[in-house]
């Protein structure tokens, strides 16, 4: 087979970190290579240095066996290679088109060549089987679609080696389906794919092959049908890593939850609710499965206090606490572990220890007299609680803005595990997180369990609600449309998320 | 949005781009200066003679500097919150008119008394013209940048007609009767008008910091402002976080307007604020959204106005170049941070 591209000792410092050394990687024509590190491995800065964006402190690359030194991303681009970054660069209030040509504008004279420039657009589609509006405006297309638009952007001009740098981090489920559809067209077409990603579960079911990356440096490079998810997260991670956990099962436990006939109406932002009726116990997790944008969102808040239901009621230790406010469910035990961590979970500017103390500053110790701040306790809580959850920070008065996802959430876990927990209603939890931290999240999450808790789990992740969970509920367009065994086949699973009852 | 303009104005912690931007100033002004014909140097050295050149001119520089503190104070404390009130300018005539009120028409009290009372009531008025926008952000969602502006041209024109019919003193003059020796501001540093009020001014600054960085209270109110929604889901109440910055706010308005009644005039005169409220958004931000920025920023605008004054008594230069100065180091150093915030908040 071909190279379409190598490199060979590519290495780049920053100041204090070595983020590549001396990294060895052939990429082959029309292939899928998955690049797959855990956070802060170096996949990014190997990527982006290739595309021109850094300049690399040691190192040879060659292109279709070709050496090449690359300065910037358009001499990139004329050697074609195009790269798709996680934030989007495109104008929301221009058309699809405009975009795409943006930058390589076809004129005659000094005005653009509409019709030549649409016919070329075209032709681009028809050639690759995509399927788009180019007189759209950008801001009217959901995420999946202004990505598509990003592909075209780089295919029209020429790219022939294209580079995705975590494309899937901003995609719903589908849309993902979606991409990994587009890149198999893409390679069909004759192009190269490098796709970065941290999620085994995607390099398996996209990749031909797969090179690890850990703290910098090349573990290795395996064909996908080598591979194991537990050998490519061990190399990731550099130790095992647990997939599968030990469910013990509470001699006597007792109900904690109960939601009875709960219903959301009237909705036009979200979902609605129909007659949902669930007990959790103490020393369980009960999962929620289903596709994103079910009632997932909406039973949460209204389980924490954010929405009010129309009907039903939730008794929380026999007491109906249906219209309690937030604050008083906190107090009685209840805590959550909120999905979208920036919006909902901490405020990015904050230090650290402040926000250790959301939602607890107004209580002894933090309080003193009738309104000061005890600044003396909120220390020594924050610096306990940065030991004991292992939180990778300088100090308390960091901004939490300021560290990687992982840690951010193990503020999170320890503030709101941080008073006695009865019930814990945790909300994709380990959404965004490397293996080692998701992980982390989830022993806590067992151990918590394991203390007498019970938890609410709602996940998109199936394998991680099946890998926990002792009870599942599958929520289908506001409804239980059923309950599974954690190890019921996925086939079942699927079944029921897509909305068809067993 | 505040977070943004917070981002951008904590980005360093030296004060090096003010300083900056201050020179800057100055050196176009003497550009202007010298086409229009006046010998920067000699202007300048005016200026600054007439700004803290004597005991008399820092007095009239501290004078200058208290209201706008006042009212520097209470756009910082809406902000925290997220609140951008800028009707600061209603809350503190109306403040100021409450005060020469009280002030003139209670007799018999003793003299501390009367100034509390006085003080306090410009205060709650000036609360309350917040209290109004506050409730329709909190209820209607109403934007207050409309609402606040709105209430503050509502204030001019009520204090106007009040001070030229119903409480319009015997003269030729639009003011109200003088306020009863009993509820003036003892004057600290005579013969200028610098009074008790600058004091006051400064303990202000220091319950303003203690309140958003050593209560939880403040505390709150910050998480709201930078991240309402996280707020809310940790038990804290957004409305009432935002009613209370609010309030706050005004009333430290309303107390700046009643000090410069009771410190400075001694009555309510029509037209008596050069556009203080207006001063306090951009001194503000000049002072970095921080209590103690604010009085470093304060005295700076007060050294503009008070050497201003002094540089056109002394050398013929007009007060207009005073003025373009102010508004020089208001464009380089706030302007860009304004600009920022503006675009943020539109593409909310």
């Amino acid at each position: 087979m071909n190279e379409a591209l190598a490199l060979y000792g590519f290495t780049k410092y920053f100041p204090g970190v070595l983020a590549n050394d001396h990294i060895d990687l052939t990429i082959n024509q029309g292939e899928i290579h998955g690049l797959l590190g855990e956070n802060g491995a170096g996949k990014s800065v190997l990527m982006s240095t290739l595309y021109g964006l850094y300049r690399p402190d040691a190192g040879k690359v060659f292109i279709r066996g070709q050496e090449v030194t690359i300065h910037s991303p358009a001499q990139a681009i004329t050697l074609g290679i195009g790269m798709v970054h996680q934030h989007f660069t495109l104008v929301e209030n221009m058309t699809v088109w405009e975009n795409i040509i943006l930058g390589k504008e076809l004129c005659r004279g000094f005005i653009l060549d509409k019709n030549r420039i649409i016919s070329e657009l075209q032709q681009l589609l028809d050639k690759t089987g995509f399927e788009i509006d180019l007189n759209a405006r950008i801001y009217e297309l959901p995420i999946g679609l202004q990505q598509r638009v990003e592909i075209l952007k780089i295919l029209y001009r020429g790219a022939d080696i294209l580079i995705f740098d975590e494309p899937t981090a901003v995609l719903t489920p589908q849309e993902v389906d979606q991409l990994f559809k587009t890149f198999r067209q893409l390679v069909q077409n004759g192009k190269t794919i490098i796709f970065i990603s941290h999620k085994l579960k995607e390099i398996f079911c996209i990749c031909d092959r797969v090179t690890v990356l850990r703290r910098g440096k090349k573990i290795g490079t395996l064909a996908i049908d080598e591979a194991t998810p537990e050998s490519l997260a061990e190399m990731m991670v550099g130790r095992k890593v647990l997939f599968s956990f030990e469910k013990l099962k509470a001699s006597q436990s007792e109900t904690i939850l109960s939601v009875k006939e709960l219903s959301l109406s009237g909705g036009k932002k979200h979902q609605n609710l129909h007659n949902v009726n669930f007990d959790i116990h103490t020393y369980e997790i009960l999962g929620v499965a289903g596709v994103e944008g079910n009632g997932q969102t909406e039973l949460v808040e209204i389980l924490v206090g954010l929405q009010k239901p129309q009907k039903g009621k939730i008794l929380y230790q026999k007491e109906d606490i249906t219209h309690f406010p937030p604050k008083k469910r906190i107090l009685m035990g209840i805590s959550h572990i909120p999905e979208d961590r920036p919006k909902r979970g901490m405020v990015p500017d904050f230090s650290v220890k402040d926000n250790l103390i959301l939602g607890f500053e107004d209580l002894p110790p933090f309080k003193r007299g009738l309104i000061s701040r005890n600044e003396v306790a909120i220390n020594q809580f924050s610096q306990t609680k940065i030991q004991e959850f292992d939180i990778a920070t300088p100090d308390e008065n960091t901004l939490i803005k300021n560290l990687s996802g992982g840690n951010q959430q193990k503020v999170v876990l320890a503030r709101e595990l941080s008073r006695d927990v009865k019930l814990a209603i945790a909300s994709q939890p380990t959404r965004g997180l490397d293996i080692a931290a998701s992980e982390y999240v989830r022993n806590k999450l067992i151990d918590l369990k394991n203390n007498g808790s019970g938890i609410l789990l709602v996940s998109a992740d199936l394998d991680e609600i099946r890998s926990i969970s002792d009870r599942v509920i599958v929520l289908y367009e506001g409804q239980i449309i059923g309950e599974l065994a954690p190890d019921a086949d996925e086939y079942q699973y699927g079944l029921l998320m897509g909305g068809t009852a067993c | 949005m505040l977070k943004k303009t917070l981002n951008y104005l904590d980005r360093s912690s030296s004060i090096l781009p003010e300083l900056i931007a201050i020179a800057l100033a100055f050196l176009i002004s003497a550009i202007i200066l010298l086409i229009t014909g006046y010998q920067p140097i000699r202007a300048f050295a005016a200026l600054f003679r007439g700004a803290f050149g004597s005991k008399f001119a820092v007095g009239q520089t501290l004078t200058q500097a208290t209201p706008i503190l006042f009212t520097s104070l209470s756009f910082l404390l809406a902000f925290r919150s997220g609140i951008f009130n800028i009707g600061i300018e209603g809350q503190f005539l109306i403040g100021a008119f409450a005060a020469a009120v009280v002030g003139s028409s209670i007799t018999g009290l003793p003299p501390i008394i009367h100034v509390i009372i006085s003080l306090a009531l410009g205060g709650l008025f000036g609360a309350l013209w917040g209290f109004i926008p506050a409730l329709l952000k909190i209820f209607t969602g109403a934007s207050e940048v409309i609402t606040t502006m709105m209430m503050s041209y509502i204030a001019s024109h009520l204090t106007s007609y009040l001070v030229n019919y119903r409480f319009k003193a015997p003269g030729w003059v639009a003011q109200t009767n003088p306020v009863q020796p009993s509820a003036i501001l003892v004057k600290i540093l005579p013969p200028t008008q610098l009074s008790v009020s600058f004091l006051i001014s400064l303990g202000f600054s220091l319950l303003v910091f203690y309140f958003l960085f050593k209560t939880y209270l403040g505390y709150q109110v910050c998480a709201v402002g930078l991240n309402p929604t996280a707020a809310e889901n940790r038990g804290i109440s957004v409305h009432s976080r935002i009613l209370m910055a609010f309030l706050l706010s005004a009333f430290v308005a309303g107390v700046g307007g009643a000090g410069e009644v009771l410190g400075v005039h001694g009555r309510f005169v029509e037209g008596f604020s050069p556009g203080y409220g207006w001063d306090g958004i951009a001194v503000s931000l000049v002072g970095r959204l921080h209590p103690f920025g604010c009085i470093i920023a304060s005295i700076l605008f007060g050294m503009l106005r008070a050497g201003g004054m002094s540089m056109t008594r002394s050398t013929k230069v007009p007060l207009d170049i005073s003025l373009i100065i102010q508004s020089l180091v208001i464009i380089l150093v706030a302007a860009p941070s304004f600009i920022k915030f503006v675009i943020l908040r539109r593409k909310n």
